[in-house]
């Protein structure tokens, strides 16, 4: 393992998230304010708990799920597409790296980002809703695990971009809808039934009802269920990541 | 000497069908300066690139101090500094972190003094702080230079070092050049300026159409290159060149109306003189004297003929 790569690779993101912590931190935090304001006040205060839960604190767990995966793809789709774009990546790719500490790198360094910015929404959170967490460490493993996860997916968007526009494009066109699609705002058996059984093949879903478990106690799906949804997307992002470095695809003529 | 860099029957064909290197042979001594001389889309910046890891062979293989390029790809461009063509470098870093960055990359611990060294010798050290986007050009190249050098490579790969350079900088890098080697570098650049490989190189080879058509020591490459033609126009047509004047070797020009010299710039004389003297005894009168130095494309087409 070449460590001293890993390390600068990772302070060199770490050290653009500072240069932009306007940016990286603060438009979340303003973000999830408005939706707090938005649903939680004026809209919420009309709607009733949900298994139990205030409506406000009920879409706490979702509005952490939306940042933070929308921040890992986006992080780290940028930074890997950048050095693409600009050229500079002909320094990765001479350098006695392997793909794994390029990986470690990069998805570690967008990882971190993602969970520095769902801590942060969490804390913001307590400044509007009283807020229980049923079971912190599994909270925190899931944040962890999904940052991870999503950064992942993120790599590989970057690498697969041709130009910017593309960068856009899944995040866009998949990815949000999916989100917005899969509970954040909403129990799934709030939807009516054919619905009900569409959502099912959202992974999203998965993941949201076990976040909002760990901290509410109840969950949509089984969290067994939840936790192979969870594995095999990242199981299938890191076989696809493992392919692109053996063949080159998109990055070695 | 030993070879420090082994190419072996490299090529590579890209997913277009379009053959960049054909069969490449190239055994590169360890401390030398080697030129590769050749026209753009000769296939130099390809070659480079599957040496640094940065395309993928078809066939063939690569050794760096005796390590496979591919199979044990660590210890070979551990070995290995390289200086792309173009300016390709992250805008908002600053040029220390910019060199320290690439110094960890290659698995080195940092050290900031080495990192001053090889800035201070690149005349970077008063930018350290700056951003790359705020350099000129020339300074960028500079940083792209450090960064090759950040882990002290044994072998450094310069891919047109002169392209889109002032003379200024393009002397200081020659100097850079002859420091390195001073201290046992081997160096490899690319170029397609004569002049830069007769300033720099040790041996200097000539690539086409993705085949290197010879290497040769750079004196020999010279006197090679260094033919020159001199055209005299004549005032009146000539039907066949005077016998007194057959020991120059003159062709004579289309219609008759001018006479060609062909003379070696690099020899003791050229022979202009005698040879104008003598024209003047032959009694032919001039209007005009031009003359033309081997182009390398003449030299392509002169070498390819030998091959035949």
């Amino acid at each position: 393992m070449n460590f001293p790569a890993i390390r600068v690779i990772f302070q060199r993101e770490m050290a653009r998230f500072s240069r932009t912590i306007i940016e990286s931190l603060i438009s979340p935090v303003i973000s999830t304010s408005l939706y707090f304001v938005v649903f939680g006040a004026a809209i919420g205060s009309r709607i009733e708990a949900v298994d139990g839960v205030t409506y406000g604190a009920f879409i706490v767990p979702g509005l952490i799920m939306l940042t933070v995966i929308t921040q890992s793809v986006s992080n780290a789709s940028f930074a890997i597409h950048f050095p693409k774009f600009i050229g500079s990546i002909y320094e990765l790719l001479s350098a006695p790296v392997s793909y794994r500490e390029i990986v470690i790198g990069y998805v570690g360094a967008a990882a971190v980002k993602s969970i520095l910015i769902g801590l942060v929404i969490l804390l913001t959170a307590y400044l509007f809703v009283d807020l229980p967490i049923a079971h912190p460490i599994a909270m925190l493993a899931l944040l962890a695990v999904t940052s991870f996860s999503f950064s992942l997916f993120g790599f590989i968007i970057g690498i697969w971009a041709k130009d910017f526009q593309q960068l856009q494009l899944i995040p866009l066109l998949v990815l949000t809808p999916l989100i917005f699609l899969g509970g954040s705002f909403y129990s799934i058996d709030m939807l009516p039934g054919i619905w009900r059984t569409i959502a099912m093949f959202n992974p999203v879903v998965y993941l949201m009802s076990v976040f909002r478990w760990s901290f509410f106690a109840t969950a949509d799906v089984p969290i067994a269920a939840s936790l192979l949804a969870i594995a095999v997307f990242t199981a299938l992002c890191l076989a696809v990541v493992w392919w692109i470095f053996r063949t080159g695809w998109r990055i070695r003529q | 000497m030993p070879s420090i860099v082994s190419i072996r029957n490299l090529t590579k064909t890209y997913k277009s069908g379009f053959a960049a290197l054909k069969s490449v042979n190239l055994e590169i001594a360890e401390g030398e300066i080697l030129a590769l001389l050749g026209p753009n889309g000769a296939g130099k910046t390809t070659l480079i690139s599957a040496v640094c890891g940065i395309v993928q062979p078809t066939s063939g293989s690569v050794t760096v101090g005796g390590h496979d390029v591919v199979r044990d790809f660590r210890a070979a461009r551990d070995l290995i500094g390289l200086v792309p063509q173009e300016i390709t470098l992250e805008p908002f870093e600053k040029v220390f972190n910019a060199v320290s960055f690439s110094r960890g990359l290659f698995g080195k611990s940092p050290d900031p003094a080495y990192v001053e060294r090889v800035l201070r010798q690149l005349s970077l050290w008063d930018k350290k702080d700056s951003k790359i986007v705020a350099l000129s050009g020339g300074m960028k190249r500079r940083v792209l230079i450090a960064k090759a050098l950040a882990h002290a490579p044994r072998v450094l790969f310069l891919d047109e070092p002169s392209a889109g350079v002032d003379v200024e900088l393009r002397k200081d890098m020659w100097s850079v050049v002859a420091d390195l080697k001073a201290q046992g570098v081997t160096i490899i650049l690319t170029t397609h300026y004569i002049e830069e490989a007769e300033a720099i190189a040790d041996r200097v080879g000539v690539i086409n159409k993705g085949e290197i058509l010879l290497v040769e020591d750079k004196s020999a490459m010279m006197r090679r290159m260094g033919q020159k033609h001199l055209q005299i126009d004549l005032t009146e047509p000539l039907v066949a060149v005077p016998d007194m004047l057959a020991s120059y070797a003159l062709e004579l020009g289309p219609e008759g109306r001018s006479l060609i010299f062909t003379y070696d710039t690099k020899g003791d004389r050229t022979g202009i003189v005698t040879l104008l003297t003598d024209l003047r005894s032959a009694g032919l009168q001039l209007t005009d004297l031009s003359t033309r130095q081997s182009s390398l494309e003449d030299i392509f087409v002169g070498l390819l003929k030998e091959q035949l």
